[in-house]
């Protein structure tokens, strides 16, 4: 018998162009008491921590013991760390759920991108002898999938602006979104992708409690049961790769269980318009169900934490009742190259 | 409700070297997971999961690896996770990846950790400077200097116990082929007049930086009965974490350190960890930390890790080995040094560590720490399956 787990709590900061005012602790902080308030929970009662972020960001080696001392680590907690996007650790802390070594976890990710030239940073992501020397940035890459979608007859920019508009239209009712409203396409970053088309570049963190059983039926009026949740890596070469389709996002939905039923809501990790029309495909959803509710990615983009963002504000939709099955989903990598994706439901009303 | 038992069958490891200059970053890896896959006899094919760690991106300056490693490790199309918890994380890499196939998420699991230090430089890599926050700046060393000085006045401990370490170690290394530093004609006189790095630290007492890596194939029951060679059992795990820097932290032997051990100790069954346990891999970088983690795991009270040593316990015919592998002080591939003490203590329960083999060892423990000694990971594996 597999282990019922809830995402029981999420919260959230503002994401905001720049936050030098704030260290990267300053501005996890709130949002840690945050989900402990929602649950009622104190420090001790959290049975594992994990939580995501990245040293590159950061621009220092062992980032993330700096957030921890801010976690509230005394008396000594069991606690680990991915270098990866918060959706990562939240899985990390599920499988620790699983095991039945722990009832409860918290799980955090944060990340500031504005102290440096984030579509530079992006590029030491990449094959360091081969292709991270000729500095290829992020835009530029997204850029090369949006072409190849847009040669294959899947899209064309009049389409992406629509996904790019809808989203920001979406954000107006979500208070932490960075670019809400109407935002004009803009000039061309990297044809043929325009500024309209781009994640912000922001600040911010998040968190969520997960909770087993019992557990998160007492601290949670309508706990988001995970149902499943599965993620996939894809070759690292763009050369390789279909860039007009996402078969790890795929294979990762199938593996939790996406395709058994319809969802009718999803939160999918795509920072440039031209990924939601892959996503889409790849997660076969059809006009019927909400995709980023929130804004998405495109209104709001803190790296490292725009993923776990997706998974709560699927779980989030959940607590208040708008939605009855929800799919979260989070990527890693240039072009969509890893993907996770969580199947979350209500308890039946 | 139960845990799947986790068993390991496949160990590989690269021969350490200062600098790899003939292999990639992802020829190194694939190298240790070759050999991991070899000696479990298993193809690409029958891994389900990759659970990667290693320290700092800064070491090689690049961000998030496991995405530029996923073809070299056989990644494609299965999950895969990167673990980081500083100095630790060989340590919680393979505990993340034991977790996977304790919860039944999956059946068989690829764990490697490693480090290609020569890409880079670790010790400027610990010290890039930010506003407001007192980086490391004299690399690790000095880090843990004043916490080895705070030890011996605590404990009386003579000076010349972290010599008596390091030429043990040193000696160790040399019966393992995968050692980094083979100093054969190392005595315990070139220990002591080697250079003073930071007091009371001397140039013969640090850890050296190597390139390397570790893999291991974590397997459940079933997975475990179709292995080869006898498979190393994990009997206990833990990972523990504390701030690194509050006036209440004892930083000669942390509280987490303490904790972490009694969660594997009561896991395992373990009530006299003096008694019950074989041998130790322990994380000693510097010298003196074998006694100073002796007593933070247990194996002698407070003040009297040093008479271990001094006596002769912890030599590789002593009662209580400790870095039959020639350890840390050896060999020090950072992000995969945890992973190196995980997988030489399951070597040793396995009967496959050659001529640094304690005889009937059954019961050994795998210790890691990172940070500034704020990170704990820790494993015990046994040559038969847990009860239950």
């Amino acid at each position: 018998m597999t282990r019922e787990i809830a995402v029981v709590a999420f919260g959230q900061t503002d994401h905001r162009r720049t936050s030098e005012e704030f260290s990267e602790v300053e501005m996890l902080m709130p949002v840690l008491h945050d989900v402990l308030a929602r649950t009622g929970l104190k420090t001790p009662d959290i049975d594992f921590t994990c939580s995501g972020s990245s040293d590159y960001l950061a621009g220092r080696a062992f980032s993330f013991t700096l957030a921890l001392d801010g976690v509230g680590a005394w008396p000594p907690i069991s606690e680990s760390h991915v270098e990866m996007d918060g959706a990562w650790a939240l899985y990390e802390a599920w499988t620790k759920l699983l095991t039945g070594d722990a009832d409860t976890a918290l799980v955090y990710s944060y990340g500031k991108s504005s102290p440096g030239p984030v579509r530079d940073v992006l590029t030491r992501q990449l094959d360091p002898y081969y292709v991270a020397p000729l500095w290829p940035d992020s835009v530029a890459l997204a850029a090369l999938q949006a072409q190849a979608l847009i040669d294959a007859g899947d899209t064309d920019e009049p389409a992406l602006a629509a996904v790019a508009a809808r989203s920001r239209e979406a954000a107006t009712a979500n208070p932490h979104a960075q670019l809400r409203g109407p935002v004009p396409p803009g000039e061309y970053v990297v044809r043929p992708l325009r500024t309209g088309d781009c994640p912000p570049i922001g600040d911010g963190a998040a968190a969520v409690i997960l909770a087993a059983g019992d557990r998160a039926r007492e601290l949670c009026a309508r706990p988001a049961w995970i149902r499943g949740i599965d993620h996939r890596i894809e070759a690292h070469g763009l050369g390789v790769r279909d860039l007009t389709d996402s078969p790890s996002t795929r294979l990762a939905a199938e593996r939790a269980g996406a395709f058994e039923r319809p969802v009718d809501t999803a939160e999918l990790h795509a920072p440039f318009s031209a990924q939601e029309i892959v996503l889409r495909k790849a997660l076969r959803l059809d006009g019927d169900v909400r995709v980023n509710p929130s804004g998405g990615a495109l209104a709001a983009h803190p790296i490292m934490a725009a993923g776990l963002i997706r998974v709560g504000e699927a779980a989030a939709a959940i607590h208040r009742g708008e939605s009855d099955r929800a799919l979260g989903h989070a990527t890693s990598g240039p072009c969509l190259q890893q993907n996770l994706v969580a199947v979350l439901e209500g308890d039946p009303r | 409700m139960s845990k799947e038992p986790v068993a390991v069958v496949g160990i590989g490891q690269t021969k350490h070297v200062a600098a790899r200059r003939d292999v990639s970053i992802a020829g190194l890896v694939r190298e240790a997971a070759r050999r991991a896959l070899d000696d479990a006899e298993l193809t690409w094919a029958d891994i389900d999961a990759v659970v990667i760690g290693k320290a700092p991106d800064f070491f090689e300056g690049v961000m998030m690896p496991e995405l530029y490693l996923a073809d070299a490790l056989g990644a494609v199309g299965k999950p895969m996770l990167r673990v980081h918890t500083a100095g630790s994380v060989g340590g919680s890499t393979a505990l993340v990846a034991a977790n996977l196939v304790a919860a039944r998420v999956h059946g068989t699991v690829l764990t490697l950790a490693f480090e290609k230090q020569s890409e880079s430089n670790a010790m400027w890599g610990l010290s890039l400077p930010i506003p407001f926050q007192q980086p490391l700046l004299a690399g690790a060393g000095g880090f843990f200097a004043p916490h080895v000085r705070a030890y011996m006045r605590r404990s009386g401990a003579p000076d010349t116990v972290g010599s008596l370490v390091a030429y043990k170690d040193r000696r160790n290394a040399l019966k393992n082929p995968y050692a980094h530093l083979h100093e054969h004609d190392i005595t315990l006189e070139k220990v002591q007049a080697s250079p003073m790095l930071w007091d009371p630290i001397r140039y013969s007492e640090t850890c050296p930086s190597s390139d390397g890596a570790c893999a291991m194939i974590l397997t459940d029951r079933a997975g475990a009965a179709r292995a080869p060679r006898s498979p190393a059992w994990m009997h206990g795990g833990a990972m523990r974490s504390e701030p690194t820097l509050f006036a209440g932290k004892d930083a000669v032997s942390p509280q987490a350190g303490k904790d972490c051990a009694a969660d594997v100790y009561r896991q395992a069954g373990i009530a006299d960890p003096r008694r019950e346990i074989d041998a130790v891999e322990m994380y000693v970088p510097f010298s003196w930390y074998e006694p100073m983690w002796l007593e933070n795991l247990g194996f002698a009270d407070e003040g009297e890790g040093w008479k271990l040593t001094e006596s002769g316990v912890t030599e590789l015919d002593g009662d209580l080995p400790v870095d039959m592998s020639g350890g840390v002080l050896s060999t020090n591939p950072i992000g995969a040094s945890g992973m190196i003490r995980f997988a030489e203590a399951a070597l040793q329960v396995r009967g496959q560590a050659g001529e640094h083999q304690v005889d009937g060892a059954r019961r050994v423990l795998g210790h890691a720490y990172g940070g500034g000694s704020q990170f704990f990971a820790m494993w015990l594996v046994g040559s038969r399956p847990p009860d239950s």
